[in-house]
């Protein structure tokens, strides 16, 4: 059981900055993601949390101890990586004991507290079989255990299902998260996958190009995204940017997009120049008349909704909406905007406008 | 371009039957998706149909002429595979050439041009003949290897998951691309994928395969709304569809009924069976409420600013329930 927090955490490699100063919090007992293209700096964070690299510059606390500088076999941290490396000699039972043993834990005990993790892990049936003839899934279930039998204050895991195919990698993704939810150890999750992260984790932190973007729970970092990077790397179709040029004053409530009015949440700053009109995919509607005017260019059925590819003066978009309502390419149609759910950013610094409905996640940092 | 059948079609690696007995008609002009998991005997489908495996039984037509017997040349099919493969010492322009330069086709070089450019265009790729293919990003060797199927005009282009190695961006971007070029060229094509949402959002016939056999072959929203077996209806649709012991939320099952499956969205609350909130599961665009009724696992949609939380209990009923048999048959 542990919380662990990274104060301005800074990493170099020679000139290459791995990591610029971040900060964030894991919380005890959370389920915790770090999401980002590759190379934005993730699986580094989180080697130096578990040891295997030491920051340049910045403090980790584990449960308020200062543990940056530490070796890892002295932060009581569990690692679990992509390819699951098992000793191929042994079987599933030796596997998991063997950190225990080298601990030095009298055997009546290993043997019990093996039995207990083969449990949790739902691995009773193949304590006895070689590692060898395994499925990719009793393989990773084995690595599990063998981290979690050492009962160690948090788990890392890195990218621990990637190499998995689509379909089994969901249900392990269910399966890890239904783990922790039976054992509460706190846990950091490297990912690039932003539906894993958002399915699996209580947080997100989104980092791109070495720095933190966000952090917040998946709903708040999907309603409320801090930058445009985020709010493109989050959700599927991901969020429409409407280009536009104004100058906006702190407290409107709405602004003009092609002659037409329409709303947003109340501004809390000013802005003035290239702004980009942020609108999440479900947000949009198709209308007969009125609003603004829009080409459709394509449909794509997924059962109960359908994804309409639009192009508009401001660029082009796409909506969600339900597959009965009825859109044929060619067809020019009028949108609405659930006005209440958009985010206006500036488009050269890529910032989100502080409003009524973000004020209060963006001034978290 | 041609309609493509096989009648009766059998294949088999060693003691593994990989195609089943399959009869299938891709119909001219029709953007056909094999969907199904590894191992379903998709590629090896697509194999037989270009001539690069031997039927064991069974036979194939193209435009109504057997080419069972004929070599891969002989039977005008183009095929991409998933891995792009160009050549990097040409430049785009030629890599679209080499195709029509092949010395079976004879094609002069004024009309080469012309393809070639036609193509390039309707890739969006016009601007990028000149380059090296090495310097191109993932997305634009697809497209240019698509791009040397496309300028021949054969009968059919067979893909075999074209897509698979690219980015989720790019491939939602490839997948509005493919569509539209398969309107514009009014081609016929043969796509296999184990993605369904590939399968459900290009595809004008969906063919569901599972070890070898052809399930269920339909327009993709006949097949997610009426699915003829257990199996078919869990392939499409995310979440999957709960399938569960009929009866369990108190509907009416017909005799005979053994499962009854709901998809998540045709679950509706307020009354009916009680059921333990086990997870609430938020995606942004909707939240998936993970549900046990009596030991099973309901997975369905709400709000996506649902109060709800672990530990509560919801009152759950079924909406447009359909049953399925002890051996996964639908019961209408």
């Amino acid at each position: 059981m542990a919380e662990i927090v990274i104060k301005n955490v800074r990493k170099e490699f020679g000139d290459f900055v791995a990591v610029k100063e971040s900060s964030f919090t894991i919380e005890d007992g959370e389920f915790f993601m770090l999401l980002g293209p590759s190379g934005c700096g993730k699986t580094t964070t989180l080697r130096m949390i578990a040891g295997l690299e030491l920051p340049s510059a910045g403090e980790i606390y584990l449960d308020g101890e200062e543990i940056s500088q530490k070796p890892p076999s002295e932060r009581d941290i569990a690692f679990v990586f992509q390819m699951f490396a098992l000793y191929p000699h042994m079987n599933v039972r030796k596997n998991m004991s063997y950190p225990l043993i080298s601990q030095g834990m009298p055997r009546a005990q290993v043997k019990a507290k093996v039995a207990e993790v083969a449990a949790i892990l739902g691995i009773e049936d193949i304590l006895n079989r070689p590692v060898g003839g395994l499925s990719g899934g009793d393989r990773q279930r084995v690595a599990l255990g063998r981290a979690i039998v050492r009962e160690p204050k948090a788990f890392m895991m890195d990218e621990p299902l990637g190499a998995l195919d689509a379909e089994f990698r969901e249900h392990m993704a269910e399966e890890l998260r239904a783990l922790h939810d039976r054992m509460g150890a706190t846990t950091v999750y490297v990912t690039h996958d932003q539906l894993e992260a958002m399915q699996m984790g209580d947080k997100i932190v989104v980092m791109n190009n070495a720095v933190v973007e966000q952090f917040g729970t998946p709903q708040e970092v999907y309603d409320k995204p801090a930058t445009m990077f985020v709010a493109d790397f989050i959700g599927s179709p991901s969020m429409n940017f409407l280009n536009f040029q104004a100058k906006l004053a702190s407290g409107m409530q709405s602004i003009d997009l092609n002659g037409q009015t329409v709303t947003v949440p109340q501004l809390r700053e000013g802005a003035e120049g290239a702004l980009a009109f942020g609108v999440r995919p479900e947000h949009v509607r198709l209308t007969t008349d009125g609003g603004q005017r829009a080409k459709v260019m394509a449909t794509e059925y997924l059962g109960t909704t359908q994804i309409v590819t639009l192009e508009t003066p401001n660029g082009d978009l796409k909506a969600r909406i339900p597959s009965d309502q009825p859109a044929k390419a060619g067809e020019q149609v009028g949108l609405d905007f659930i006005g209440e759910t958009v985010t206006l950013f500036d488009t050269n610094s890529g910032r989100a406008l502080r409003s009524e409905l973000n004020e209060e996640v963006l001034s978290n940092g | 371009m041609a309609e493509v059948t096989l009648t009766g079609v059998s294949k088999s690696f060693k003691s593994t039957k990989a195609v089943k007995d399959m009869d299938l008609t891709v119909p001219d002009g029709a953007f056909v998706v094999l969907l199904g998991p590894t191992g379903a005997g998709k590629t090896t489908t697509l194999r037989l149909i270009a001539g690069l495996e031997k039927p064991d039984a069974g036979g194939i037509e193209i435009g109504g002429e057997s080419v069972t017997g004929l070599t891969p040349a002989q039977r005008d099919v183009a095929m991409v595979f998933q891995q792009y493969s160009l050549y990097p010492h040409m430049s785009v322009y030629d890599n679209l050439a080499f195709p029509l330069r092949s010395p079976i086709l004879r094609t002069p070089e004024a009309e080469i041009d012309r393809k070639v450019k036609e193509v390039a265009e309707v890739l969006h790729i016009p601007h990028k003949l000149g380059n090296k293919s090495t310097e191109l990003s993932g997305g634009e060797m697809q497209r240019v290897s698509i791009g040397r199927a496309l300028v021949r005009d054969p009968s059919i282009y067979l893909m075999d998951e074209p897509l698979s190695s690219l980015d989720a961006k790019l491939r939602a971007d490839l997948r509005v691309e493919l569509k539209r070029i398969h309107a514009e060229l009014s081609a016929t094509l043969l796509y296999v994928t184990h993605d369904q949402i590939e399968a459900m959002t290009m595809a004008s016939h969906v063919g569901v395969l599972n070890e070898g056999e052809l399930v269920q072959f339909g327009a993709p929203r006949e097949i997610y709304e009426n699915p003829k077996t257990a199996y078919v209806a869990a392939r499409l649709g995310q979440p999957r569809i709960n399938l569960l012991p009929a009866g369990l939320l108190g509907e009416t099952a017909p005799s005979g009924a053994h499962h009854v499956g709901l998809r998540p969205e045709n679950i509706g609350y307020g009354d009916g069976r009680d059921a333990a909130v086990v997870r609430v599961e938020h995606l942004g665009d909707q939240t998936r409420l993970h549900l046990k009724v009596a030991d099973h696992d309901v997975v369905t949609l709400t709000d996506p600013h649902t109060s709800l939380t672990p530990g509560e209990t919801v009152q759950i009923k079924p909406l447009s329930p359909i049953f399925f048999d002890a051996d996964g048959a639908r019961i209408n």
